[in-house]
């Protein structure tokens, strides 16, 4: 079989095991409405509703029909890319989420290609030259990564940068509390501080990951083998890279993954109208449409990036099996 | 007489600061077309002399003293840039384990033709047509495919193969081969040998061959020299050493042999004791507190190296009472 072939092949296959995950998902998300305490109408009931008005307002939503059913024609909604509408402002969930995800996506991206190219830098660096003071550095840097409170860390990054110099706003999106995204300056330096707070953590791990792994590669004999070919130090340096790249983009993409969705604090830290805030507002507002919708694509992002990575690998490292 | 393509004289490699003294004043001379066994315990530092030739020590952990020269050359004093031309081009290695030794994530094709545009600017394509070429000459079936194959997708025997493929790319006039058949089985082990033999005589190689196998050494090598804790102990053609050693740790290296011409009803003898602490070696001879012809003058001061006769040398001032010692063989041809 050609090599072609075959890739797609494992392409149809990875795909084809993503579903039921995603069936899953879409189970966990509904029912989080009814495993949520309380009545699924209590937020838009007022408290002392008469029991015929719930009992019409649930006929309406469609609560009284058996789970099973419920389940059918959320999932068919959903399908259909109608989340339904959100309580608390009455728009179609679809809508906001989205607008939200491509916020969250944007500064996550940001922050991992800045993480990723830092923490790959000093991870290559110290790997390289280990026990030496450029990797004790940078270990302390990647430890300051990983263990600082990036929601306190954006704070500090605030006070200097926005309170003190005045070079970058402190929150929001845009020029004015605009939410709408645009590719100009004006919106740029919204996302500089965040997407800097957000960086530290893939920066942290990447570059723990890539110093291990080039430390690992150098040990091996083939380097031996190589060196004996006549290769320079820059002939080897790609061979590293080659070999390391298939852990390390795994980790970014994971790291990537843990962005879309953990960036409740640093999102409400910098008023950053992502899915984080969302969900923030979702909650506090017990707003479940929105709950069930943010949740229900955040997880579906995951499970697709979780899909990339995976091909990624498999096209990069030919010792995976391929057959 | 033409010079030598290796000369080693009084070769010293320590390790860990100096404590370990793997290689401990070795002299070693190699004709051009000429093929010689080191052999050896595990540990007796016979890669490190080897390794020592292309400079493939750790650097920085390594202290080297004495001198080798290459084709002419001062290999100790060349520069970073000059020893990475020197490499592949004039020396090349093959290793034991040519699963270990090839990067995993690059075909085999394409670390050859990496080789080749390294010291020679070739194109891709025409470097390709090398590899192929080179496949063919180490007989290696359907070497169109095999070059696109990665290694961990070739049999071990087929491996060794590429791995001697990738070794001959630049043409070397010396090649190293470090324990080259240990990983394979026994008959993969004597087609690889084989090969060897014939593309030395043909190429006109000058080959230094590792081995744990007197057996491999002497289908190989013209000249065998022994080695023991660092030191060589014997040397001479591989006729001479295997008829008529003389080294009390070549006769018990041969009486060990598990197998091969050893006469019937000869009994199969390990060398009693273990090879010395390299960080802690005996002031005299480093094999007397195994020996079973030492006697106080061998643990007082180092042997000299002794010509038993012309071509063949011992590090030891028993000889003529290792003459009796000698296993009985039968008459090989
Ligand atoms: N890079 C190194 N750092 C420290 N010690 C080393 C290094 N390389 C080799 N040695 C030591 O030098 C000694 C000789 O090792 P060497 O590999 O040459 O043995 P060998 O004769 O090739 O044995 P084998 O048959 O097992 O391959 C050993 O004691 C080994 O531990
Ligand atoms: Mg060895």
């Amino acid at each position: 079989m050609s090599a072609n072939a075959s890739m797609l092949s494992i392409l149809a296959r990875r795909i084809t095991y993503t579903i039921p995950i995603l069936l899953g998902v879409a189970i966990v998300c509904f029912a989080l409405v009814h495993i949520a305490p309380g009545d699924p109408l209590v937020s838009v009931l007022p408290p002392d509703a008469s029991a015929d008005l719930q009992k019409m307002l649930l006929a309406v939503y469609g609560f009284d029909r058996p789970y099973i059913e419920q389940f059918g024609r959320w999932l068919w909604r959903a399908v259909n890319g109608d989340l339904g509408t959100s309580i608390a402002t009455g728009r179609p969930v679809a809508a906001e989420v989205f607008k939200a995800v491509g916020n969250t996506l944007r500064l996550a991206v940001l922050a991992t290609a800045i993480g990723f190219f830092f923490g790959a830098l000093f991870g290559f660096v110290a790997g390289y030259y280990r026990d030496s003071f450029v990797d004790k550095l940078a270990s302390a840097l990647s430890v300051f990564g990983v263990s600082v409170p990036h929601y306190w860390l954006g704070m500090v990054l605030v006070i200097i940068f926005a309170a003190e110099l005045g070079w970058l706003p402190p929150t929001g999106a845009g020029p004015g509390g605009s939410t709408d995204w645009a590719w100009d300056w004006a919106h740029l330096r919204h996302m500089i501080l965040p997407a800097v707070t957000m960086s530290v953590i893939p920066m942290g791990i990447v570059a723990r990951t890539v110093r291990a792994l080039v430390a690992e590669i150098l040990a091996q004999e083939f380097v031996v083998g190589l060196r004996a070919k006549g290769l320079t130090d820059r002939g080897i340096f790609r061979h590293v890279v080659k070999n390391a790249a298939p852990t390390a983009l795994a980790v970014m993409g994971l790291q990537l993954g843990y962005l879309l969705g953990g960036s409740i604090l640093i999102e409400t830290v910098f008023s950053w109208p992502g899915t984080g805030f969302l969900l923030n507002a979702a909650i506090f507002q017990r707003d479940l449409p929105l709950l069930q919708g943010t949740i229900l694509v955040l997880a579906l992002f995951f499970v697709l990036l979780n899909l990339i990575v995976d091909i990624l690998q498999t096209a990069l490292d030919p010792r995976i099996e391929r057959g | 007489m033409t010079t030598p393509i290796v000369s080693i004289r009084n070769l010293k490699v320590a390790f860990a600061g100096g404590a370990v003294r793997a290689v401990d004043g070795v002299d070693l001379d190699l004709g051009r077309g000429e093929a010689v066994a080191l052999i050896g315990e595990s540990g007796s530092g016979k890669s490190v002399t080897l390794r020592s030739l292309m400079r493939l020590n750790p650097e920085r952990r390594t202290r080297v003293e004495g001198s080798i020269t290459v084709d002419g050359r001062d290999v100790l004093a060349m520069s970073a840039r000059e020893l990475a031309d020197f490499r592949g081009a004039v020396v090349s290695m093959i290793f034991q384990e040519p699963l270990l030794a090839l990067d995993p994530v690059y075909t085999v094709g394409q670390q050859i033709v990496e080789a080749i545009r390294r010291h020679e600017r070739v194109s891709r394509a025409a470097a390709r047509e090398r590899a192929l070429d080179l496949f063919r000459r180490v007989r290696i079936p359907s070497p169109e495919r095999r070059l696109d194959a990665y290694p961990h997708e070739l049999s071990g025997g087929m491996r060794q193969r590429a791995m001697i493929a990738l070794a001959l790319a630049c043409r070397p006039k010396l090649l190293l081969a470090d324990e080259p058949t240990t990983a394979l089985d026994a008959t993969v082990q004597i087609q690889i040998l084989l090969l060897l033999r014939e593309l030395q005589r043909d190429l006109g190689l000058s080959i230094i061959f590792v081995t744990h196998d007197i057996g491999a050494a002497v289908e190989v090598a013209d000249r065998i020299l022994v080695m023991y804790a660092g030191r060589i102990v014997e040397e001479g053609t591989a006729r001479d050493l295997i008829r008529a050693p003389r080294h009390p740790y070549t006769i018990g290296l041969l009486k060990s042999r598990a197998h091969g011409a050893l006469a019937k009803g000869a009994r199969l003898e390990a060398i009693p004791g273990a090879p010395p602490d390299l960080a802690n070696l005996p002031p005299g001879c480093s094999f007397a507190p195994r020996c079973p012809l030492a006697i106080e003058p061998c643990r007082a001061d180092r042997p000299p190296l002794v010509a038993v006769k012309e071509s063949q040398r011992a590090r030891c001032i028993r000889t003529e009472a290792a003459a009796t010692l000698a296993p009985q063989l039968e008459p090989t041809g």
